[in-house]
């Protein structure tokens, strides 16, 4: 292929990527519980911590809206701390407890904390020994969610990777989608890759312990979310074969997974256009109309969700926005590197944070939206600076044609507030 | 180990954080690990604050635990010293720092930094939040505060307000007036917007005032034994209470207890006569015991409410809790449990609950009207308008805000009178839910979690706290099957419509009276008859 001239032909894989240690501002993995646990509806999320996790996961995720969600904290007291026999008798009592009050769940994952990973409570170890003893009714798994091991998003991937080896054996050639995704997005893709004639497709994970896929030496997946590292690759040492494209977010972004996908299937051009080329439309259109507001402006990104590079890809190439540092907690190239490959040389990638160094970036730059967590959000507007939460991309619908739109307005809507109040006159 | 759905106090260095939050010019160095800096968001989002806190963690990780991380902590100490150059510095460690046990505190002093560096001692696994601020404030007080010469005039120190309080903001304005009005000076206001050295300057006052024990109990008794300053102990929410505060500083500073009732129009709110359908309203209590104690005193004698249950989270002051219970004929209940405190609040099926957010949650759950009167507490608690909890605009602030989830009197009436309009009917609900009124359905509703789960995730934010109409049209059709009907009881057909006849915002009540009354006759099923003698069994 011809370079056209005029563009830079270094892309963003190329870029040294600036590496960073120091304070963070990110959530720990334990906070993934609180959309997995909507997603898998059997499934319990017993964390095994501090009450400072018990305190994130309410103050932080703040799903204080049914009495009883369908996670808990264990509570690490003193005596646990004094001896390990102690802590594992209490731990059976505990979910003992939990599964007598609460029949019908069907998947217990017990999750490790800061706390209990510096204790060496061996989750491993009573995750086997409490599968034995509620067993069948009862699948116990584990995973860390540790702030000394994850960060926010990691967290689903450390618990979608707990359940790979355990997933059954099969032989026959099936899809995989792999991620947490909203319904009504997890439908619109099966739904896509089915008028192509894709199938069987299988989803992990599923919403009951029931329906969970299989794997074996001819399956093949494909990743929904660029933090998937550790479950891609128990995929792939069972056997399965991973499907590699940009991720889904924008028309760009969904035609060439979607792209990547018909390929591995064998599906001919005719029928791949015939089958995106309304929503494809759609989504350019939607697109066009919510981004109309970021053209020509920075923006900057600091690590949170891990979504931060297949963004900006978006943003740069579908939105007209002009990226300044895309910072991302860690950098797994094997997955964000087709988005790398689509975005030119010029931003500054960065791995890791040092929180205090990154904001004088930021004061720095100035950029036109900062895309940050909670913690950061309000008092850079109160430094007049414009931000995007970056929460929000990881719970609302943002993936695929029907949501491209959607997408390009959660990051314009803070643009055009900040156009629209008159405040001046008030201050 | 115990379990825990949901928790009414963080962990101690939370506590600490809300000091050092609520004061200017001191920084706090947090050994912990990198999950740990979501308490920011708690400032800078629930209480909208446009700074972040003045905390820096050391941000540890597992590859750091077998080599140098107390290295890692003096490096991040003197980053933050030559940062943010504060007046005094506080070091502490969140519960994994403390199980590495680097000891922030005996670090700290090895290092040559020119400011106070006052070390925490936060035992995260026996303690909690209220325990971290009380201790916290203590801490920075016993290092810094000394005694000294008097202020010529009379002055006063205001303690205990600091960050994420209840409403703390505004009644520290409300006590300053009610100061200003005897002629009392304030001479410091801490934590809240004091500086180190400011709280240097703690002993020029002639006594304390101790708005919230919780938070600086310790601290005012240090203050008595070293600088010799009496400090208050009435706490001044409520009309009686805040007459009582009046005397008792008045008696403590040696004037005269004057006051200014000009603005105060609770008493007479509370006499008219579309307050007389308040009249032995059945109310639950819980929260934090200083404003328990005092919601439990305004709803007896000023809103002519009957206290059906109380209790409080934080057991250090579980014994003034059990007496108040003893002195209003209720079991007290003193938990952090938040699924006990459901338990109590169903078996009381109080008309409100007056508690904290979590409450309120209980409340929307089982379909009972709530107001929060304690931490721990929500956005929506941090009002941008002015609404203090404490002297007389306090009062009139309570009134207001504990009515507004009833149905009002005059409202009452007429729902009642006009039931069987075709507008007016019952499933429109009370014109104080708006539009978006979950509808009390009588015979369940769809399975809850169907109606959760479509759609897959819904957006959860922060902001999102109270939910949003899925989900309380879920959870509220949950409640009533849970609550309608037991399995063994009959309803007969003309007593289950004249149960439908009853206004909905009592039906429940009446429903469950009735129940419980058949099952103490032995009976099984229910007629006409039977409700009307469960009516006048529990008539009052």
């Amino acid at each position: 292929m011809n370079t056209p001239a005029g563009i830079p032909s270094g892309t963003c894989r190329d870029t040294p990527v600036l590496k960073e240690r120091g304070q963070r501002e990110v959530f720990c993995g334990l906070t993934g519980i609180i959309w997995l646990h909507r997603k898998m509806q059997d499934a319990f999320f017993l964390v095994i911590g501090s009450r400072t996790c018990a305190h994130l996961l309410q103050s932080a995720a703040g799903v204080m809206i049914f009495a009883e969600p369908r996670f808990g904290t264990a509570i690490l007291e003193e005596t646990d701390l004094a001896g390990m026999a102690d802590a594992h008798e209490e731990l059976d009592r505990e979910v003992a407890r939990l599964l007598s009050r609460r029949p019908d769940i069907k998947q217990l994952f017990l999750v490790g904390s800061c706390p209990s990973e510096v204790i060496k409570l061996d989750l491993t170890r009573a995750a086997e020994r409490l599968t034995v003893e509620h067993a069948p009714h009862v699948r116990v798994l584990n995973y860390s969610g540790s702030g000394i091991e994850t960060t926010f998003t990691q967290g689903e991937d450390a618990c979608l990777a707990s359940m790979v080896p355990v997933l059954p054996s099969i032989d026959q050639r099936e899809l995989m989608l792999v991620g947490a995704l909203p319904d009504v997005v997890e439908d619109q893709a099966v739904s896509l890759l089915t008028q192509m004639g894709i199938g069987p497709i299988r989803v992990l994970p599923a919403p009951r312990a029931s329906d969970t896929p299989g794997v074996g030496p001819n399956t093949v997946f494909a990743c929904l979310q660029p933090f998937l590292g550790d479950t891609a690759a128990a995929l792939t040492r069972r056997g399965a074969t991973m499907i590699s494209a940009p991720f889904p977010f924008g028309e760009e972004g969904t035609t060439l997974w979607l792209r990547a996908i018909a390929d591995e299937f064998g599906v001919d051009d005719e029928t791949f256009d015939r089958v995106t080329a309304a929503p494809r439309a759609r989504a350019r259109k939607a697109i066009a109309n919510a981004s109309a507001a970021l053209q020509g402006k920075t923006i900057f990104f600091m690590p949170d969700s891990q979504l931060e590079i297949p963004l900006a890809r978006f943003l740069t190439r579908e939105c007209g926005m002009e990226a300044i540092e895309v910072g991302q907690p860690f950098i797994h190239k094997g997955l964000v590197g087709p988005d790398l490959d689509l975005m030119p040389a010029g931003p500054t990638i960065s791995e890791g944070q040092d929180v205090d160094k990154q904001l004088d970036r930021v004061r720095a730059a100035r950029p036109d939206l900062t895309v940050c967590g909670l913690g950061l959000a309000n008092p850079l507007e109160a430094e007049g600076l414009t931000t995007k939460w970056a929460i929000e991309l990881v719970f609302t619908p943002v993936h695929f044609y029907e949501q491209a739109g959607d997408l390009a307005g959660l990051f314009s809507r803070p643009i055009r507030r900040r156009a629209l109040l008159k405040l001046e006159a008030a201050e | 180990m115990k379990l825990t759905v949901w928790t009414y106090e963080g962990p101690p260095h939370v506590g600490a954080m809300r000091v050092a939050t609520a004061m200017r010019g001191l920084h706090y160095v947090l050994h912990a690990p990198q999950g740990d800096t979501y308490a920011d968001l708690l400032f800078t989002m629930i209480e909208r604050r446009d700074h972040r806190p003045p905390v820096t963690y050391t941000t540890f990780e597992g590859r750091d635990l077998g080599e140098d991380t107390a290295g890692i902590f003096k490096q991040t100490c003197q980053d933050a010293y030559d940062r943010f150059k504060p007046q005094a510095i506080i070091v502490g460690a969140s519960c994994t720092a403390e199980l590495i046990q680097d000891d922030p505190g005996g670090l700290a002093e090895t290092m040559d930094i020119p400011v106070p560096v006052i070390p925490l001692e936060l035992p995260s696994y026996q303690r909690k939040e209220n325990f971290g601020s009380d201790e916290t404030f203590y801490q920075i007080v016993k290092a810094l505060a000394r005694p000294m010469d008097r202020t010529p005039e009379v002055t006063v120190n205001i303690l205990g307000p600091l960050a994420l309080g209840f409403r703390h903001r505004d009644d520290i304005e409300e006590i300053k007036g009610l100061l200003y009005e005897m002629g009392i000076g304030v001479n410091v206001v801490a934590p809240f917007d004091a500086t180190p050295m400011d709280i240097t300057q703690l002993g020029a006052a002639h006594a304390n005032i101790l708005m919230y024990p919780e938070h600086a109990e310790t601290a005012a008794r240090h203050l008595e034994r070293t600088c010799g300053q009496p400090y208050t102990k009435t706490v001044p929410i409520g009309v009686a209470a805040t007459h009582e505060f009046i005397a008792e500083v008045a008696q403590i500073c040696g004037v005269e207890p004057r006051k200014d009732l000009s603005r105060l129009r609770q008493p007479w709110w509370s006499k008219s006569v579309d307050s007389t359908y308040l009249t032995g309203k059945r109310v639950f209590l819980f929260g934090d015991a200083t404003h328990v104690k005092a919601a439990a005193r305004i709803a007896r004698d000023e809103m002519g409410f009957e206290v059906v249950g109380l209790g409080c989270y934080n057991r250090e002051f579980a014994r003034s809790i059990r007496d108040l219970a003893k002195d209003f004929g209720v079991t007290p209940l003193i938990t952090d449990d938040y699924l006990e405190v459901e338990k109590a609040i169903e078996d009381a099926s109080p008309e409100m609950i007056l508690g904290t957010q979590m409450e309120r949650h209980i409340g929307k759950r089982l379909g009972i009207p709530c107001a929060v009167i304690s931490a721990p507490v929500h956005v929506q608690d941090f009002p941008a308008r002015y609404s203090p909890q404490m002297g007389w605009e306090g009062a009139n602030v309570i009134f207001d805000t504990w009515i507004h989830p009833l149905v009002m009197g005059l409202e009452e009436h007429l729902l009642a009178m006009f039931r069987e309009d075709f507008e007016f009917h019952d499933e429109a609900g009370p014109s104080h839910h708006g539009g978006h009124a979950p509808k009390p359905s009588e015979n369940g509703g769809p399975a809850p979690q169907t109606a959760v789960t479509h759609g897959g995730p819904a957006p959860q934010t922060p902001r999102d706290i109270s939910g949003t109409g899925n989900e309380e049209v879920a959870s509220q059709a949950q409640t009533e099957a849970q609550s309608s009907g037991s399995d063994v009881m009959v309803w007969l057909a003309d007593a289950e419509r004249e149960l439908k006849k009853i206004p909905f915002f009592v039906r429940g009540k009446a429903r469950r009276n009735t129940e419980k009354f058949a099952t103490e006759q032995g009976l099984q099923e229910i007629s006409l008859d039977t409700l009307y003698e469960a009516k006048a069994h529990y008539a009052r």
